[in-house]
């Protein structure tokens, strides 16, 4: 009987939470029906993290990904198909406590990148998980969400196709 | 570029004069919710929670979904503040990557139960 429910992939119904806690931080938050190890060990492992960090939706290629965590380890994420052209994200981890609390910096923008804190509450065999980003100033979390830093002419793709059918609706 | 007529506005200002209608669309910019959450997080019956999400949703900012006996309310396409559009967007990415998160942990979930059993024997 056990080996039929475990066959059986559980629909997961624990929604995403974000957050703007303050003009320099980003709180995302989200539970999962795994204990904290695993959870951990989906974040701090390249072959299984490579595994859901670009979702297909996104319909990009992470082509490298290096993680040395321990404290002061650096990481290293490689994404593009053009070789020529890579984009790349790097930092170095600042704090590592296995099974509870990921600190990582993210240099690839210079100055203004985020500390990225993850930290991992296991109860009753879930895992409550909170994303944590503080930026050095309200600007740099500004230009991080409008897009300024990264894929904006991705953006302003996006925010045409909402002005259309922002216009098509008030026209019906 | 694109050129919207001013009917838009008037509906828009008309639904955003409103102190709880603007919380509305500031709370669901973070998440999804049901009338039922909203009406207890800005304490107020259900019926006049209704009220305000019906002008809001006239105006095309917020779009609802019965499911059950359940009307979940969450951002409509039309989005005047850019924050929020954001916000959306990033929530959506985190969605996308949390599902396939949930996946894999799923199969390692599996994947340590069928060790323990094999150590057991």
């Amino acid at each position: 009987m056990n080996a039929r429910r475990d066959g059986e992939p559980v629909p997961p119904r624990n929604p995403v939470t974000v957050e703007r806690t303050s003009d320099r931080e980003l709180v995302v938050t989200r539970t999962f029906d795994a204990p904290a190890h695993i959870v951990f060990k989906a974040w701090t492992t390249p072959e299984l993290f490579r595994q859901w960090w670009l979702p297909k939706s996104m319909g990009m290629v992470l082509r490298d990904c290096e993680m040395d965590v321990r404290t002061g380890g650096r990481y290293r994420l490689v994404f593009g198909e053009d070789p020529a052209q890579p984009a790349e994200f790097f930092g170095r981890y600042i704090e590592v406590v296995p099974n509870s609390r990921l600190v990582w910096t993210n240099e690839e923008g210079g100055e203004s990148g985020p500390v990225t804190t993850v930290t991992f509450d296991e109860k009753d065999g879930r895992t409550f998980l909170t994303i944590h980003e503080l930026y050095p100033s309200k600007e740099a979390l500004d230009a991080a969400g409008t897009g300024a830093a990264e894929a904006t002419r991705e953006t302003f793709a996006q925010l045409d196709e909402l002005l259309v059918m922002l216009c098509a609706n008030a026209q019906a | 570029m694109v050129q919207c007529s001013s009917v838009t506005f008037d509906t828009s200002f008309t639904a955003l004069s409103d102190a709880t209608r603007r919380g509305v669309l500031e709370q669901l910019g973070r998440a999804d919710a049901s009338i039922t959450d909203l009406a207890d997080k800005f304490h107020m019956s259900l019926t006049g929670m209704k009220k305000h999400v019906g002008v809001l949703e006239q105006a095309g900012l917020v779009v609802t979904e019965k499911i059950g006996r359940v009307r979940t309310c969450k951002l409509g396409p039309r989005r005047l503040e850019e924050e929020a559009a954001w916000i959306e967007r990033y929530r959506r990415l985190w969605s996308a990557r949390f599902e396939e998160l949930d996946k894999l942990v799923e199969t390692l979930k599996r994947r340590e139960k069928n060790d323990e059993r094999k150590k057991r024997r």
